[in-house]
């Protein structure tokens, strides 16, 4: 398996907090991994510095051996990274077709006119929106709005795909399409950072997982192993008479 | 722009057409007045209305295309000087625009304003230190008619851009970055180049109305041709029309030109009180625009119509 990302060191501080404190991990092409750990441990700070919303305070992160830690946002998307929000943030006042050119249109090998209104048809149906293209995505629930954000990630045909909480708040049968999607762009060949408070999905998607506290990595390896470590359920349910 | 909005735009277009033709010289006086209006509101929405920054730039991009003709009009043919008013005023949205552009919000507004007045006073200064004058005579031997013509051509232009603007990616870049800065980028869009871009292709127009307008003062001096009034006007205009769409600072740009003419001609002491007073009723009316409001309004007339229809 080749390495598609490679983080090392990285920190990111706000003020006095250090947020985000020396993380190292690697990513695989066609992998899962899973980034875990109780609230405020780090997680969406490491995805936004992955994908160039913040800037990394110390640390190096290299996409295919090119660093990148620094960028700017638009040019890390432009090399082939896409990601979804944790609070969902689709284009209110566009609707949904046009939320979707929008990450075909600026990506490195852009689509317009025909080919990309094929495309966006394509990827709505992929993620269970065919037929609302028309619809103002301000109008969709709370779940199809998650669900175009994905669509509009995957239009960016990224190479690797960072989601945060994207199957938070998805009933048991949205979760398993969600899950067999996610499963379903592995075997693509894309890679995922999967930032995940159901540990089912987690269970079941991710090849290997880290686990997050205080911005530092609390432990990693296989899923299982993992969330049965004593130190990772001390980090989560604290101490038992607390 | 299809349908109704198309309509209206030719409408007014033909109907403007047909002053030079028909009407009394007052009325041209009239028709230039609202067809420079229309060519600053609808230029200033160009990229205000995506973007949602606000500009009070207009007055400097106008007096640099002003000074420009003023100074440059006897010696170039009159061609060649739109073009270089053009190249000036791109050139300065430019600058301007890499240094302010990543400003937010607020900050760009009053920095548009001091830019507008620094330029001002920095043209008062060289006129009175090297030039030796406060103000230039413009003796360019254009007709009402010549400016008039034009201004139309100007202001069709502004359409047929802001059209073509309005269906390329440009166009699309531009709404994304309005609805959310963040996501636009994350989907790969180069922000900072989209909104300098667009600054610089209103900018241009702001500076050619600027130089058309020139000759129709035979005296020019900074303050008028950097009025800020300028500025408000433009922006007040188009946020009446509706700053959302391309064809709704017409809206807002006949009515209040009309309005602002009696007032003038009325109340010119009270002018800029009246002014103020005309910007809140407004905000506070009309906050989404006549474009805004006529877009609401229309569904809900035709509610009982299939929803095919409507959209
Ligand atoms: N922009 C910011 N400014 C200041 N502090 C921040 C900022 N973003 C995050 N933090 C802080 O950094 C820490 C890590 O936050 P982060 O959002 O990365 O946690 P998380 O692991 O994603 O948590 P959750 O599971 O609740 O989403 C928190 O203490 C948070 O308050
Ligand atoms: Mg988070």
């Amino acid at each position: 398996m080749t390495v598609l990302l490679e983080v090392s060191g990285l920190v990111r501080r706000f003020g006095g907090l250090v947020a985000v404190n020396g993380l190292s991990f690697t990513v695989g092409s066609s992998e899962i991994l899973g980034l875990i750990g109780p609230n405020g441990s780090g997680k969406t700070t490491a995805l936004n510095l992955l994908s160039g919303a913040l800037k990394p305070d110390a640390g190096d992160i290299r996409l295919r051996g090119r660093p990148v830690a620094g960028l700017s946002p638009d040019r890390i998307a432009r090399l082939g990274v896409a990601r979804t929000f944790q609070l969902v943030r689709v284009l209110p006042s566009l609707d949904a077709r046009e939320n979707v050119l929008a990450g075909l249109a600026f990506r490195a090998d852009p689509l317009w006119g025909e080919a990309a209104d094929r495309e966006v048809s394509h990827l709505l149906q992929r993620v269970g929106l065919g037929g609302r293209g028309h619809q103002r995505s301000a109008e969709l629930t709370y779940i199809d709005q998650k669900r175009l954000e994905l669509a509009r990630a995957l239009a960016l045909a990224p190479k690797l795909l960072l989601l945060d909480e994207w199957l938070a708040g998805l009933n048991p049968s949205e979760l398993q399409d969600g899950i067999g999607l996610i499963q379903s762009l592995r075997r693509e060949g894309l890679s995922i950072v999967l930032v995940e408070h159901v540990m089912d999905a987690i269970r079941t998607l991710c090849d290997r997982c880290i686990v997050m506290n205080a911005g530092s990595v609390l432990a990693e390896g296989a899923p299982d192993a993992v969330l049965s470590d004593p130190q990772v359920v001390h980090a989560y349910l604290g101490d038992p008479d607390a | 722009m299809k349908g109704v909005p198309l309509a209206l735009v030719v409408a007014a277009m033909g109907a403007l057409a047909l002053v030079p033709f028909l009407g009394t010289g007052y009325h041209l006086a009239l028709a230039i007045g609202i067809l420079n209006n229309l060519v600053l509101a609808t230029a200033w929405a160009l990229f205000s209305g995506p973007t949602r920054y606000v500009s009070l730039a207009t007055a400097a991009f106008f007096g640099i295309g002003s000074y420009a003709a003023a100074g440059l009009g006897e010696a170039l043919p009159w061609p060649v000087l739109l073009a270089v008013a053009l190249v000036l005023g791109a050139a300065m949205a430019l600058v301007v625009g890499l240094s302010t552009l990543r400003l937010s919000g607020i900050y760009f507004v009053i920095f548009t304003f001091g830019l507008s007045e620094l330029i001002r006073q920095l043209v008062t200064w060289w006129e009175v230190n090297v030039s030796r004058s406060v103000g230039r005579y413009i003796f360019l031997d254009v007709t009402q008619e010549g400016i008039f013509w034009q201004l139309f051509g100007l202001a069709a232009l502004v359409f047929l851009v802001g059209w073509l603007i309005g269906r390329s990616r440009l166009g699309l870049a531009l709404r994304v970055v309005g609805d959310d800065e963040l996501v636009a980028r994350h989907c790969g869009i180069n922000v900072t180049g989209a909104k300098l871009l667009l600054f610089a292709v209103s900018a241009a127009f702001m500076t050619l109305a600027g130089a058309i307008m020139a000759p129709r003062w035979t005296y020019l001096d900074p303050s008028i041709a950097f009025n800020p009034v300028i500025s408000f006007q433009a922006l007040i205009m188009a946020l009446l029309g509706g700053a959302g769409r391309l064809w709704g600072p017409l809206l807002g740009v006949v009515p209040l030109t009309l309005l602002f003419e009696v007032l003038g001609a009325n109340f010119p002491n009270a002018f800029s009180i009246l002014l103020g007073l005309v910007f809140m009723a407004i905000v506070y009316a009309v906050p989404n625009g006549i474009a805004g409001w006529f877009e609401g309004a229309w569904p809900r007339a035709v509610r009982l119509l299939p929803q095919k229809a409507v959209r």
